[in-house]
């Protein structure tokens, strides 16, 4: 790996930008591996970074059945938050939220992460209580989060529109001011090429076809369209996907698929400068470096695999936004799409080791697992390489829905996030 | 959208609908019997098919009733819907969505 610096970036400037290496290697698959992880997202590449960087365990190899990021990973709307109720969730996301603050640095790979604060509007009495419930338990885990009045939500975001004619006014919102964006492709990119120089092995274009298991019980290896490969051991990383594949493996799951869909606006100076989030009015939207408003909408009402959603869902969300900022009435959208989200019953994803000996599982992350991924890598790889839960992943069983000690954030946010 | 027929009222849009998940999850028919495992099933785990799956819908803005719906998860397509109680083959062939007939 050619490191970046001030002093590489402007050699190469000067002979033209000619002499960078590829970011990543294109390998043949190995006939056997340590570890497997099945996913090329954000989480799978995280895992097998942390896994070689912090577990020492060097002989990984990464399956995607398409392009790394091309998932989710490359679907989302970026926003960074920490600002969950429950205990269990807070600690989750601010383990996150503290390797996001050092990230670019660790990878040697700038991900553009940007603390620009993620304001959560308030449009009515129970918003109100709720969010002020959420800033005092947020302040007891020690994680930042403030109540903004109207006028001061106005200060702080400009665009908003605070007067009293609205159907749902802003009645004031918590902001949590570490919260922010970062590069999503830049994110799989950066891991991609952090996990490669330790000798991981990116494998694109190799879908997993089955789950072989030996007389013992315990996961063999994987059939896929590249041929066999042995595993030690196999993390499932598949986001939408991942009842499909655990079901290789006779696993069945309390999971859903849904579409989740975006869209950007043509890109304009910039106009916006922070992240916005109303889950009432249901509008999520910033504006990336590149000036495009970057907005989420809702998933749709049905499972589906089809990473498309239907049009009167992302109209919902333009309505709720033309509200919040008339300003960008007249702006036009360039683009929309969707993304397959795998939603668990209890909207809290599940870390954990599966009734089948060597085969992991990483998935339920919904509507919000981008701001997880440096975490969720983590503890991931931390619960593969000792073959038992880190404390901050530990409440995040599948059992849970056995036992009923559910980390409900469904009921909490009252949304999908 | 979906233009999703229902077998009462005829094809509507699916705003005049509510989705109601996976069908033929029976109840249990002696609940106190179940264990944690059972109930865990029946309550949480779900076939989360990729392919033909069968759903149940509402209508609840026009006659509010249930009914089941086999739709096709990767593109949308909608099979066929029938009514609760109903087998989806006992649906007569000229009242099934032709090809095509879930427009997007």
């Amino acid at each position: 790996m050619k490191r970046f610096s001030a002093i590489s970036v402007v050699r190469e400037a000067l002979r033209g930008n000619s002499a960078w290496p590829r970011q990543w290697r294109s390998p043949e698959p190995k006939p056997r591996y340590d570890v497997v992880i099945v996913g090329g997202g954000g989480h799978g590449l995280a895992t097998a970074f942390y896994l070689a960087d912090r577990y020492g365990v060097r002989n990984v190899a990464v399956l995607e059945k398409g392009w790394i990021g091309g998932g989710n990973t490359g679907r989302n709307t970026t926003i960074i938050r920490s600002n969950y109720l429950f205990d269990e969730s807070a600690r989750m996301y601010e383990h996150a939220l503290k390797l996001w603050e050092g990230l670019s640095r660790q990878l040697n790979y700038n991900v553009m992460y940007s603390a620009r604060g993620v304001l959560m509007l308030a449009h009515n009495i129970h918003d109100v209580q709720s969010f002020k419930r959420h800033v005092h338990a947020n302040r007891l885990n020690g994680i930042d989060n403030e109540w903004l009045s109207p006028q001061e939500c106005k200060e702080y975001c400009p665009p908003l529109n605070v007067g009293g004619e609205m159907r749902y006014p802003i009645l004031g919102g918590a902001l949590q001011r570490r919260g922010g964006t970062a590069r999503h492709d830049a994110v799989a990119w950066g891991y991609a090429r952090a996990a490669d120089a330790l000798g991981v092995d990116i494998i694109e274009n190799c879908e997993v076809t089955g789950i072989r298991r030996a007389v013992s019980g315990g996961v063999e290896g994987l059939e896929t369209t590249r041929g066999f490969i042995r595993a030690g051991k196999v993390g499932v990383v598949a986001a939408g996907n991942t009842s499909v594949v655990m079901n290789m493996a006779g696993v069945r799951l309390p999971l859903e698929s849904f579409p989740l869909q975006a869209l950007v606006s043509e890109p304009v100076k910039p106009a916006f400068p922070c992240v916005v989030m109303s889950n009432t009015i249901h509008a999520y939207i910033s504006q990336s470096d590149k000036g495009e408003m970057v907005i989420g909408a809702g998933t749709d009402a049905y499972t589906s695999y089809s990473q498309r959603g239907a049009l009167h869902i992302a109209n919902h969300t333009l309505d709720a936004i033309c509200e919040l900022a008339p300003m960008f009435r007249r702006l036009r959208m360039l683009r929309n799409w969707g993304g397959v989200v795998d939603v668990t019953p209890d909207r809290s994803p599940i870390v954990a080791k599966t009734s089948v000996p060597g085969l992991y599982l990483n998935c339920g992350w919904g509507t919000g697992g981008f701001k997880a991924t440096p975490g969720s890598g983590d503890l991931f790889a931390f619960t593969i390489a000792k073959d038992e839960a880190h404390p901050i992943n530990a409440p995040f069983t599948i059992e849970r829905f056995r036992e009923g000690v559910m980390i409900d954030e469904a009921a909490a946010a009252a949304v999908a996030h | 959208m979906l233009l999703i027929k229902c077998p009462f009222c005829g094809p509507r849009p699916e705003i005049e609908f509510a989705y109601g998940g996976q069908a033929h999850i029976e109840r249990p028919k002696d609940p106190m019997s179940l264990d944690d495992e059972a109930w865990a099933e029946y309550l949480y785990i779900r076939n989360n098919t990729r392919g033909v799956h069968s759903e149940r819908w509402r209508h609840i803005n026009g006659c509010a009733r249930f009914f089941n719906v086999r739709r096709d998860t990767i593109s949308d397509e909608i099979l066929v819907t029938y009514k609760v109680g109903e087998a989806p083959d006992a649906v007569p062939e000229k009242d099934r969505p032709t090809k095509g007939g879930a427009v997007r």
